[in-house]
């Protein structure tokens, strides 16, 4: 019997014909040997070809297999299951791939000195040099940025859930969103054309247009925001209005309310939607070329002179046609990730320091 | 001292929709009232209208007179987290805050509206808490998640953290919907102790707990799905639950409609 009567009456009833439990792991070296054989006998391909014709053929004799033991349902269910295991491991492939891509290649450079040196009067022929000035660049930057977007995106957002009635609210929501759209070199065009050239003339002594990390700060500014306004909003009104009404009902003003009780109710997810804005502004490479201008040397001062940053980094090095190139902008990727991942880490931390973390 | 709430057609509405229509009661110091009625008949509504939480709901309004000691609430010159300090509140379901221990949960509104001293928010927390009937239970956890209580104990701290700004009113939404027997039990005795000190206004699904609990009962209804809500009795709990003086509160007390 493969599958139980409709109507069950009796425990006896209650057992089916199941594929004894070594018929999988058994089909599926089966189909390996059996896919390897044939391509190298047919000598068609390598062993990617073979992987996906293993693959077929155990989906093949599986379902076979199932289909005459346990019936149809049970074995269409086995070939989802095969399917869906296979596109797991399909999706996870590039990702294992770039990372394992980036930590062979930029291992060979990644090292204290990489991180203490800068590239200032290394010529072409030096396999010395580093991105100690890269990474000041990109923490300024991604730092200015982040001061400037966490309180305005924040407080966008309890505007927009908190107090926003009507068409306003609509109207900022509707150009926060198109906001998430504009592509960087846009947002580094617009400082380009508003900052750059038409107002760092008048704050600096030689009356000429300047670039500067701040200017890539303000480009990644305006890249961050929609994310860190979209994100929080979404924490906020996810936090029950039970809590507000709770703290309203003991008296507490409403700005009160949001401060004291609404934020710290969100914290945890307003971090990570800063967090993911923060490393998509850290890989912005277009508006650090347009406005920051990059530098060879150190400048840790973002508000005067060019600067460089990780991702400029890795363009500029990717670009250049000496063998000692390619590992040092491999290791700054490296680098550039690593970053990320220590900032990820800390901020979910801090966000967690409460002592009633979840 | 308790208050004396005077409901004076109280008509509340959601945006274009009437919830309920000229409310007219008197409410008297240091008793127990209870609303009935069946769902939708806007008995928490009018609840929500005595410590006007009912405009926290965008679009929501009221007509009619509220006056607490004589003062109409909704009078311009009203600061509504006055009105909130003396009139508070304990809702259906309990709501502790997630990021705040027990401790910090009970003077959350003492410490929200400023006060910064230590032995003044202890004693007030031990005092509230003793009041709740939760201090035996959890003084040795105070730094512990409030959100880790038991449902019953959840709902008795916010009890305590709504007597511990020492409310002259407080305002009960169900309080026990959410709870088992044995927590109800305790939450009715306590609601008992409490009368001593407060004005308390619950409203209830559960008529026996009305018919423990309270010393006047109003019965709210709806003539039909979509009209407002009307006070259709109100008088004491004995009379109430024993010859009740319109026939729509006889039926409704005794199952025969709702």
């Amino acid at each position: 019997m493969t599958t139980p009567p409709l109507i069950v009456r009796n425990a006896n009833q209650l057992h089916v014909r199941r594929l004894p439990a070594w018929a999988p792991p058994v089909l599926t070296v089966l189909a390996a040997v059996a896919g390897y054989v044939l391509v190298k006998a047919a000598d068609i391909g390598g062993l990617a070809l073979s992987v996906v014709i293993a693959v077929l053929l155990f989906l093949v004799g599986v379902y076979t297999a199932a289909t005459l033991i346990e019936g149809r349902r049970r074995a269409k269910n086995r070939v989802a299951t095969t399917l869906i295991w296979s596109a797991f491991v399909l999706a996870l492939l590039p990702l294992v791939s770039v990372a394992w891509t980036l930590v062979s290649k930029g291992w060979a450079k990644f090292n204290p000195y990489f991180w203490q040196h800068s590239m200032n009067a290394i010529g072409p022929r030096d396999d010395a040099g580093g991105a100690y000035h890269a990474i000041v660049g990109t923490l300024e930057q991604a730092g200015i940025a982040t001061i400037i977007t966490v309180p305005l995106g924040v407080a966008g957002a309890i505007y927009i859930v908190e107090y926003g009635r009507g068409f306003l609210a609509n109207a900022i929501r509707f150009f926060v969103d198109v906001m998430t759209g504009i592509p960087s070199i846009v947002a580094g065009l617009f400082i380009l054309a508003f900052w750059v050239y038409f107002v760092t003339k008048y704050f600096n002594a030689r009356g000429e247009p300047e670039k500067s990390g701040f200017a890539a700060a303000l480009a990644l500014t305006i890249l961050m925001l929609p994310t860190v306004v979209r994100s929080s909003e979404e924490m906020l009104r996810l936090v029950p209005t039970a809590l507000r009404e709770g703290s309203y009902a003991l008296g507490v003003a409403k700005w009160k309310t949001i401060m004291r009780i609404v934020l710290p109710t969100a914290a945890p997810g307003i971090v990570t939607g800063v967090m993911l804005a923060v490393a998509r502004a850290c890989g912005e490479t277009a508006p650090v070329l347009l406005v920051a201008g990059g530098n060879n040397a150190i400048n840790t001062n973002p508000f005067e002179g060019q600067q460089s940053s990780l991702s400029y980094f890795v363009f500029e090095q990717a670009q250049v046609s000496t063998k000692f190139a390619p590992p040092r902008a491999w290791a700054a990727a490296l680098t550039l990730v690593v970053l990320v991942l220590i900032l990820t880490i800390a901020a979910k931390l801090l966000a967690r320091r409460n002592k009633l973390a979840r | 001292m308790a208050k004396r709430i005077e409901a004076n057609g109280v008509t509340s509405y959601y945006g274009s929709f009437k919830a309920i229509d000229g409310v007219t009661m008197t409410i008297e110091p240091k008793s127990v009232t209870a609303l009935i009625g069946p769902s939708g008949c806007g008995k928490s509504t009018f609840l929500r209208s005595i410590n006007r939480m009912h405009e926290v709901l965008p679009g929501a309004r009221i007509e009619g007179q509220l006056l607490i000691d004589g003062q109409n609430i909704y009078d311009r010159d009203i600061d509504v987290t006055a009105v909130r300090r003396l009139v508070g509140m304990v809702f259906q379901r309990p709501n502790p805050f997630p990021t705040m221990s027990i401790y910090e949960n009970v003077i959350a509104g003492l410490r929200l509206n400023g006060l910064k001293k230590k032995s003044v928010l202890n004693d007030a927390a031990e005092k509230a808490l003793r009041s709740a009937n939760l201090w035996e239970e959890v003084k040795d956890r105070l730094g512990r998640p409030g959100a880790g209580l038991s449902g019953g104990q959840q709902q008795r701290l916010c009890i305590a953290r709504a007597i511990a700004v020492e409310p002259q009113v407080v305002l009960m939404d169900e309080p026990c919907s959410a709870l088992d027997p044995i927590s109800t039990l305790a939450i009715e005795d306590l609601i008992t102790e409490l009368k001593n000190q407060y004005t308390i206004v619950i409203v209830t699904h559960n008529m026996q707990q009305a018919a423990r609990v309270s010393d006047r009962t109003g019965f709210f209804s709806i003539d039909k799905t979509g009209d407002p809500g009307r006070l259709i009795e109100y008088d004491d709990t004995a009379k109430i639950f024993t010859s009740p003086s319109v026939k729509r509160t006889e039926d409704y007390i005794t199952g025969r409609f709702g």
